[in-house]
C-alpha cells in the first residue's frame, strides 16, 4: 500500500458544543501518499488543526475511520498509542512544550516514552538535533536559555526524534523573523530529502505552499473543499478568494497581466516561474532586460 | 475532560435578578444563608425553600444548569443524610424500621429521618442561592461589588482595590490557563506521555511535563500583563473611578424588604411550631 494515511467520512464535533453549531469536521476524506508533502490550507477555524489531531489519535472522531500505515488507529489501546509515534504532531508554537533541564533531555522525552534503549535514544537525539540544525553545544543548555528560533528548532527536534513516519507541522514558521522562517523551511526540505518522510504542513503562507508542497488540501468550514496538486488548486483563484484564502502574490500578478491582455500562462506559482516567464516575454517583444 | 471545569459560571440574561445591584445581591445572599441556618422546623425551612424556588424561577436560569450546580455537592449530601439517618437516636420507643444486618441492627428512627431530610433540604437551599448569585452576576461585577462592600476597610489601610484587581485578573486568566493546559497536554501526549493511565504516583510524575511549561507561560503572561498595565499608567495606589457604576434602585430595596419579611416569617414559624433540630 502506498498511502500512509487514509481517512474516510471523518466527522468530529467538539464535546460541549451546541447541537445546532456546525461540526468541526464533516465527512472529510483524506489520503496521504507515502513520502509526499501535503499542505493543508484554510481559513482560521476551518478545521485544519482539528483534522491533524485526528491523525495521531488525540481526538477521537465521532464518525468515520482513520487508517495509518494500513491500521485502524482506534482498534484498541495499543494502536492508539502506536499512532502517537507513527504520526508526529508538531503544534503551533511548539516551544511552549519545552520543560526539561537540558535541551538534550527534552528532545529525548519522546523516544524515552517509546521505551527505546539508551543508545538508540542518544543516536536519535543527535540525529534530530543535526536535522534541525541545532548546535551540539546547545544540547547541554537549559531550553529556556535559547533564543526564540533555537527554542522552536529544539521543540521540532523533540518531535523528529521519535522518527515518526509522518510529521505534521502546524504553522511551523509563525512568529519567527524572516531568517528564522527560512531556517525552518530549509530544515523541512532537508528532513524530507534525507529521511524520505511524509510531511503535512499547515500554512497560511501561499508562497511557501507553492514552493514546498506536492499536493494541497483546502479546508473550508470543516469540510475538505478541494484536494489536488498545487497547479490544480491555485488555478482556482476565485474560489479560494471566496473562502477567505488567496493565491501566491506572483500568481495574482500574472492573472492581472492576463486580464490586461498579455499572453502569459495562468499557472505561475513561484517567483522562479514568474521570472522565467517575464524574461521570455521580454525576449519575445524585443526588450532588453 | 478539562473543559468541564467552570469557574465563574455566568448565565447571560436580563432577569430581575440579573439587573440587581451586585452589592445588594452579595449581602442578601449572605443574609439568606444565615436565615437558612436559623430555621428550626419544617415550616420555616419550607418557607425558605419556597423563596429559593421563586428566586430560581425569577432568574430564568434553565433548570438543567441549576441541577448541574448540585452535582459536585451530591456526594456530600448523600453522605451526611445517610449518617444522620443512621446515627440519630430517637426519643420515641418505636423506631420506624429495624433492619438486621449480620450482627448488627440498623435502626431508623423518626427523628433520624427528619434530620436527614432537614439537612438535605438545607444544603440544597444553600447551594441553590449561592449558585443563583454566580449565575446572575458576572465575575467582574462580583469583584466590583465586593470591592465596594469592603471599601470601608481601605481606611484601615487594607489595599482593597489591589485585592479586587488581583481577583479580577485571576478570574480573567482561568479560561486562558485552562486552554493553555489543554494545548500543552495535547503536545506532550503527541510525544507519547501517558497522562491517563498508571498509578497515582506515575500520573503525578507524568504531569511534570505539563506543569513546567504551564508555569513558564503563566509567568510570561503575568510579566506581559504587568507591562501592558503599566504602560496604561496603572499604579496600585491612587483612587480610580469604576467603569461600571453600581447603583441601588427601588427593586434592590424591595428585595431587601422581602428578605426582612421572610426573616420575620422564619422567626415566627420557629416560635409557633416545635423544633426538629
Amino acid at each position: 500500500m502506498s498511502s500512509v494515511i487514509e481517512c474516510d467520512k471523518l466527522c468530529f464535533r467538539y464535546p460541549n458544543t451546541a447541537k445546532t453549531a456546525p461540526p468541526a469536521l464533516e465527512q472529510v476524506k483524506l489520503t496521504v501518499e507515502r513520502g509526499e508533502l501535503l499542505a493543508i490550507i484554510g481559513h482560521t477555524g476551518s478545521g485544519k488543526s482539528t483534522l491533524v489531531q485526528q491523525l495521531n489519535a488525540l481526538l477521537k472522531p465521532t464518525q468515520g475511520t482513520v487508517f495509518v500505515d494500513g491500521k485502524n488507529i482506534w482498534e484498541n489501546k495499543k494502536t492508539v498509542r502506536e499512532a502517537r509515534f507513527l504520526v508526529g504532531l508538531c503544534f503551533q508554537y511548539p516551544e511552549y512544550q519545552l520543560f526539561e533541564e537540558t535541551v538534550e533531555k527534552d528532545i529525548a522525552f519522546g523516544p524515552k516514552n517509546m521505551g527505546l534503549e539508551a543508545d538508540e535514544i542518544k543516536r536519535r537525539v543527535c540525529r534530530a538535533a543535526e536535522l534541525v540544525g541545532l548546535d551540539k553545544l546547545l544540547l547541554k543548555k537549559s531550553p529556556f536559555d535559547l533564543s526564540g528560533g533555537e527554542k522552536r528548532r529544539a521543540a521540532i527536534a523533540g518531535v523528529m526524534a521519535m522518527e515518526p513516519q509522518v510529521i505534521v507541522f502546524d504553522e511551523p514558521t509563525a512568529g519567527l523573523d524572516p531568517r528564522g522562517k527560512e531556517h525552518i523551511l530549509q530544515m523541512l526540505l532537508r528532513c524530507r530529502a534525507e529521511t524520505k518522510r511524509t510531511i503535512l504542513l499547515i500554512s497560511h503562507n501561499m508562497e511557501d505552499v507553492a514552493r514546498l508542497a506536492d499536493r494541497v488540501l483546502v479546508m473550508h468550514q470543516g469540510k475538505a473543499a478541494m484536494h489536488g496538486t498545487v497547479e490544480q488548486i491555485f488555478a482556482r483563484a476565485e474560489e479560494l478568494t471566496e473562502m477567505g484564502l488567496t493565491v501566491p502574490c506572483v500568481t495574482r500578478i500574472f492573472l492581472a497581466l492576463r486580464r490586461m491582455g498579455l499572453a502569459v500562462p495562468p499557472g505561475i506559482f513561484t517567483l522562479e516561474q514568474g521570472l522565467r516567464e517575464l524574461l521570455r516575454l521580454a525576449a519575445e517583444s524585443g526588450c532588453a532586460l | 475532560m478539562i473543559k468541564e471545569i467552570t469557574i465563574g459560571q455566568y448565565y447571560a440574561g436580563s432577569s430581575p435578578l440579573h439587573r440587581m445591584d451586585a452589592r445588594m445581591k452579595l449581602l442578601l445572599t449572605l443574609a439568606f444563608m444565615v436565615v437558612i441556618f436559623l430555621c428550626k422546623n419544617f415550616f420555616s425551612l419550607g418557607l425558605l425553600a419556597a423563596c429559593a424556588a421563586v428566586l430560581a424561577l425569577l432568574s430564568r436560569v434553565p433548570g438543567g444548569m441549576l441541577l448541574r450546580s448540585f452535582r459536585p455537592i451530591l456526594m456530600l449530601v448523600v453522605f451526611t443524610s445517610v449518617l444522620n439517618l443512621l446515627y440519630t437516636n430517637g426519643a420515641d420507643t418505636h423506631p420506624l424500621l429495624e433492619l438486621p444486618v449480620w450482627r448488627w441492627t440498623l435502626v431508623i428512627t423518626r427523628e433520624g429521618l427528619f434530620i436527614a431530610v432537614f439537612t438535605t433540604v438545607r444544603i440544597l437551599c444553600l447551594i441553590l442561592v449561592s449558585s443563583l448569585l454566580t449565575y446572575t452576576t458576572t465575575p467582574s461585577m462580583l469583584t466590583t461589588g465586593l470591592e465596594r462592600l469592603l471599601s470601608p476597610l481601605a481606611r484601615l489601610r487594607v489595599p482593597v482595590s489591589v485585592f479586587a484587581m488581583m481577583m479580577t485578573l485571576a478570574l480573567r486568566f482561568v479560561p486562558t490557563l485552562i486552554e493553555e493546559t489543554d494545548r500543552i497536554m495535547s503536545a506532550q501526549k503527541s510525544r507519547g506521555s501517558n497522562l491517563e493511565t498508571g498509578s497515582l504516583l506515575k500520573r503525578i510524575k507524568a504531569f511534570v511535563p505539563v506543569l513546567v511549561p504551564l508555569f513558564v507561560s503563566a509567568f510570561r503572561r503575568a510579566a506581559e500583563l504587568a507591562y501592558a498595565m503599566e504602560s496604561r499608567c496603572y499604579t496600585g495606589s491612587g483612587t480610580r473611578t469604576s467603569l461600571k457604576q453600581l447603583r441601588l434602585r427601588l427593586p434592590d430595596y424591595l428585595a431587601a424588604f422581602c428578605l426582612l419579611l421572610v426573616m420575620a416569617g422564619v422567626v415566627a414559624l420557629n416560635r409557633f411550631f416545635t423544633a426538629v433540630i
